[in-house]
């Protein structure tokens, strides 16, 4: 290849050069002026912080019950007052946190990634394996997400010493078993529009293998509505767990989650409504920060928002 | 088929090309669509040769199955729908129909490579055009990050994009689409290709910009002696830079002929209705003549002459005897009465 002939082609004349941005770096520009996107953030950072350490927001041990001080109204000692246990709700709602961020965080990436390979493979390959995919997605998808939640974990209870994170294990697999549909889907509907574009064809005619056309020419054009998705559904995968722990089959005692928390107030809601109150609110906000964050980011992909 | 030599160590070529100079032979080739509404005939015995240093024009209508050629050609054609019933595409004497796939897919870029009508879209969206030219040398010589980027910076030169090196990062759409499907043209002879199919390069793009790209085209070939296969439905934009054309019509070749002769004397009538359906500055004010009606359904392929039901020429042999592709003068033509067209 030579340098030497000059090139009798010349533009007229040089272009003014924009900056340089990628979709992603677009996305940030989107997001960093979006006080929806702060306060999710700030919300979430918060609840991963408790969940990483509890002991930075409470001195007390949340597995302490003091019997002789049950159902106690707030107060400066216990600022939520205390359950049926004679637990402190403060501390225990502060622990809680850690089970539903673990198992919304673990969830999602795992359905992420399991529903996500599917989608490309479905999508990219397509023809009897595309078929095949499909079906068992639709099956899977046709289970709804708690009834398959309640029969797995009604099949599969934990004993009384189950060791924590085995616990959390089993509700992450359900979530993942039964949650991954909904990403696959999309990504096979992504994939299947990316696909037919140029540039894939243009990689293909450059001799690109099928690997590198998934990986830089598919994956990053079609990847942004997963990612929204999976963001939404980490709340929907807390209140699963929740759910799950509120009917005794999620978590169960000694771990504590606010499920569980939920739960054990049932019983005096109509006296001591504070026991139920305090467990449920954090959880609708830890729902509510991902679900914004999830809104965030979608309208932030989404050039047609802008 | 390179001048000179490059920074980077080159892998030897497993191809050579033919004492005469041959690159690349399509010999009897068939491709077939097959589709719910029947099997559609894109390409019904098409035959070429492409010699270095040598530009083909393939011309025809859409749906001619001009770009199916290309396709074809390249292996890129989505097998099923489409099906290769017979022919064959041998480049530098190797059959690439029964090649194996990895070999193949690794002729593509070093040996053979392609670009794309629409510039707009045929860059990735999500990557600078630096990354994506560089991208050739990561994938086919294993160059690193780096040297894959010096290497786009010096292609992004070489067609013309000013101030390459600060533009190596933008993105696809911070360029004209001139100026992309430069950058397309630098992925694709990145590698040095012995032949290069350009399918439709300057449809997407304005009229000046058009003779530029096609001006860096020609500039690039005999520069490189590759083989160029330029597929146009624009007979006013391969006049000067082809050596010969084949004209397509319903998936076969109707007329072959040396550039010159194609103007001057076509020999088929549908050659001749293409070169009076263009534009001239010299007839202003007068209707434009077109050829009358629309190319045939491939899936129902007329009988006899598959170009009978819009010649003005047709007799009633056209209907019933297809006509062979034979020498008339000093060209080749698919017709019946070839020498009355050539001589009218």
């Amino acid at each position: 290849m030579s340098d030497t002939v000059a090139s009798t082609v010349q533009p007229a004349a040089v272009e003014e050069v924009g900056e340089a941005r990628s979709l992603g770096q677009d996305a940030w520009r989107s997001l960093r002026s979006n006080a929806m996107f702060w306060s999710a953030v700030l919300l979430i950072g918060l609840f991963v912080l408790m969940s990483i350490w509890p002991s930075l927001f409470t001195k007390t041990d949340p597995s302490f019950g003091n019997i002789s001080n049950v159902r106690a109204t707030p107060s400066a000692e216990h600022w939520f007052g205390t359950d049926t246990q004679g637990y402190d709700i403060y501390a225990r709602t502060i622990y809680g946190a850690r089970a539903s961020i673990l198992v919304g965080v673990l969830a999602s990436l795992t359905t992420l990634l399991l529903g996500g390979v599917i989608g490309v493979v479905s999508g990219f390959y397509g023809r009897w394996l595309d078929a095949l995919l499909s079906r068992i997605t639709d099956i899977f998808y046709a289970i709804p997400l708690i009834l398959g939640g309640i029969l797995f974990m009604a099949s599969f209870p934990n004993g009384p010493n189950s060791n924590y994170f085995i616990v959390v294990g089993k509700v992450v697999l359900v979530l993942t078993v039964f949650g991954w549909p909904t990403i696959a889907r999309l990504m096979r509907s992504s994939v299947l529009q990316v696909k037919p574009n140029e540039y894939v064809l243009a990689a293909r005619a450059l001799g690109a293998s099928p690997w590198r056309i998934i990986r830089s020419h598919i994956l990053p054009n079609a990847l942004a509505p997963a990612i929204v998705v999976a963001t939404i559904n980490l709340g929907v995968f807390i209140v699963v767990e929740a759910t799950l722990s509120f009917l005794g089959i999620g978590l169960t005692p000694p771990a504590i989650s606010w499920g569980v928390a939920i739960s054990d107030a049932l019983s005096s809601i109509r006296t001591y409504p504070h026991v139920l109150f305090f467990p449920s609110l954090f959880l609708s906000l830890a729902v509510l920060a991902f679900i914004l964050l999830g809104d965030a980011v979608r309208d932030a992909f989404d050039p047609k928002s802008r | 088929m390179s001048t000179s030599t490059t920074k980077s160590a080159i892998p030897e070529s497993n191809y050579k090309a033919g004492a005469d100079g041959l690159l690349l032979e399509v010999e009897d080739l068939f491709v077939e669509f097959h589709t719910p509404e029947g099997v559609a005939r894109a390409i019904n015995g098409v035959s070429f040769d492409l010699r270095q240093g040598e530009t083909l024009a393939i011309l025809g209508e859409s749906g001619s199955g001009k770009s199916v050629t290309a396709q074809a050609i390249m292996g890129i054609l989505d097998m099923p729908p489409a099906v290769i019933p017979s022919g064959a595409i041998r480049y530098c004497g190797q059959d690439l129909l029964t090649m194996n796939q990895e070999q193949r897919r690794k002729s593509r870029g070093p040996e053979i490579s392609m670009i794309f009508q629409d510039a707009l879209s045929s860059l990735n969206p999500t990557f600078p055009v630096g990354w994506q030219i560089g991208e050739m040398f990561r994938q086919h010589r294993g160059m690193n990050r780096s040297d894959a980027y010096a290497q786009a910076v010096r292609l992004m030169e070489r067609v013309a994009i000013p101030g390459a090196k600060d533009r190596v990062k933008n993105y696809p759409h911070q360029f004209s689409g001139g100026m992309r499907q430069r950058i397309m043209i630098a992925m694709a002879i990145a590698l040095d290709p012995a032949v290069l199919i350009a399918d439709e390069p300057t449809t997407a793009l304005d009229v000046t910009v058009q003779a530029q790209i096609m001006a860096l085209l020609a500039e690039l070939q005999e520069e490189r002696q590759m083989g160029l296969i330029l597929i146009t439905h624009d007979l006013g934009v391969v006049a000067d830079v082809a050596d010969r054309a084949a004209v397509m019509y319903a998936g076969r070749i109707v007329a072959r002929a040396g550039i010159e002769d194609l103007y001057a004397h076509p020999a088929h009538p549908y050659t001749r209705g293409l070169l009076e359906s263009i534009p001239r500055l010299d007839q202003k004010g007068q209707t434009l003549a077109a050829i009358g009606g629309l190319p045939p359904n491939l899936t129902r392929i007329p009988s006899g002459c598959t170009f009978h039901p819009r010649c003005r020429m047709a007799q009633d042999i056209c209907r019933t005897e297809e006509p062979a592709l034979r020498t008339v003068g000093n060209q080749q033509s698919a017709c019946h009465f070839a020498e009355e067209v050539l001589n009218g």
